[in-house]
């Protein structure tokens, strides 16, 4: 056993560890560190499949941005679990015996009938560079030539996705708040005195009673 | 004892199966429903470089990149629209999702 396969092994029993811990775990937020565990040992997968710039796209993109998300989340929302898992030990000997049964049956066709490929094909043609030597094979040039050339309108498309599903996002979660005093700079920009001051013409339809007044006047000056 | 393509295939094969039983176990808990669909996701991404790196050709890994950004679209928008539901219900929970009866 070389070193590559013990570490395959190494990897592939962590992940399906870690894996199994997120549907089991009680607590989500110790779900979401199991499924961050287990992104992390698939890029390390990956690596030995020699699939480097999707290994580091798995850990910048899942584990940088998507699993941090789902933790926001998990921590934000105050999850009642019990409820969630009424009759989850009781419907668990079926799952198990099913994801058993799913493992036993795909195991045997996939190791009968792939076991014989065990060489990869070489993917590199060898590139020569303007000095006529070959160049070294780079998984990352590679996989961007595809993508920039063969794949370019599939790419706009996924550029397009992201977009919606940024805009979907934040137009659903979005809310203005009842409570907030904020004040919109625009609306008040726009005030005009007519629409704050109104002035009214009041009709003088009975005599001024200086009389009155002036005898209220000094009669307060009196007291004072 | 060589790796071959069938010790990765075998692998996606039992990562899958344990999604499928977590979806089974966890079908009230619409957050580890959402994790579980992430796992699946792996999965298939698994299977598809490891064809890609045994069969010599590129194209599998370009899927696979595409299948990254789905998933990525698909967790953001799910997770909103998770926070809108427990705004609206308090629960997380899939069976008070009833009210669509008709």
């Amino acid at each position: 056993m070389d070193a590559k396969t013990a570490f395959f092994y190494l990897f592939a029993v962590v992940l399906l560890v870690a894996s199994f811990r997120v549907v089991t775990a009680r607590n989500p937020v110790h779900a979401v560190l199991n499924l961050i565990l287990a992104f992390s040992q698939a890029a390390a997968i990956w690596l030995l499949l020699k699939a480097e710039f999707l290994a580091i796209a798995l850990v910048l993109v899942y584990l940088g941005a998507v699993m941090v998300l789902f933790l926001f989340v998990v921590m934000m929302l105050d999850i009642r679990i019990d409820a969630l898992r009424q009759g989850f030990w009781k419907h668990f000997p079926l799952a198990a015996f099913i994801g058993v049964l799913i493992v036993f049956e795909m195991g045997m066709v996939l190791m009968g009938g792939f076991s014989s490929i065990d060489e990869p094909k070489a993917i590199a043609t060898t590139v020569l560079n303007a000095a006529g030597q070959p160049e070294p094979y780079s998984n990352t040039k590679e996989l961007g030539r595809l993508l920039y050339t063969e794949y370019l309108y599939p790419v706009e498309i996924a550029a397009s996705i992201l977009l919606v599903a940024m805009i979907a996002a934040i137009a659903l979660t979005l809310r203005k708040r009842k409570d907030s005093k904020a004040i919109n700079p625009s609306e008040q920009i726009r005030v005009r005195a007519a629409d704050r001051v109104r002035l009214v013409k009041v009709a003088a339809t009975q005599a001024p009673q200086v009389q009155d007044g002036a005898g209220d006047a000094a009669a307060q000056e009196t007291k004072a | 004892m060589t790796l071959t393509l069938g010790h990765f295939l075998t692998l996606g094969a039992m990562l899958f199966a344990i999604a499928v039983i977590g979806i089974f176990l966890n079908r009230r808990n619409l957050i580890v429903l959402l994790m579980a669909i992430e796992l699946m996701l792996l999965a298939v991404n698994m299977n598809f470089v490891a064809f890609s790196h045994y069969l010599g050709d590129m194209h599998g890994q370009v899927f696979v990149f595409f299948i990254l950004t789905v998933a990525a679209a698909e967790s953001a928008i799910g997770l909103a629209i998770l926070v809108l539901l427990f705004r609206a219900k308090s629960s997380i929970n899939a069976e008070d999702l009833n009210t669509l009866k008709g």
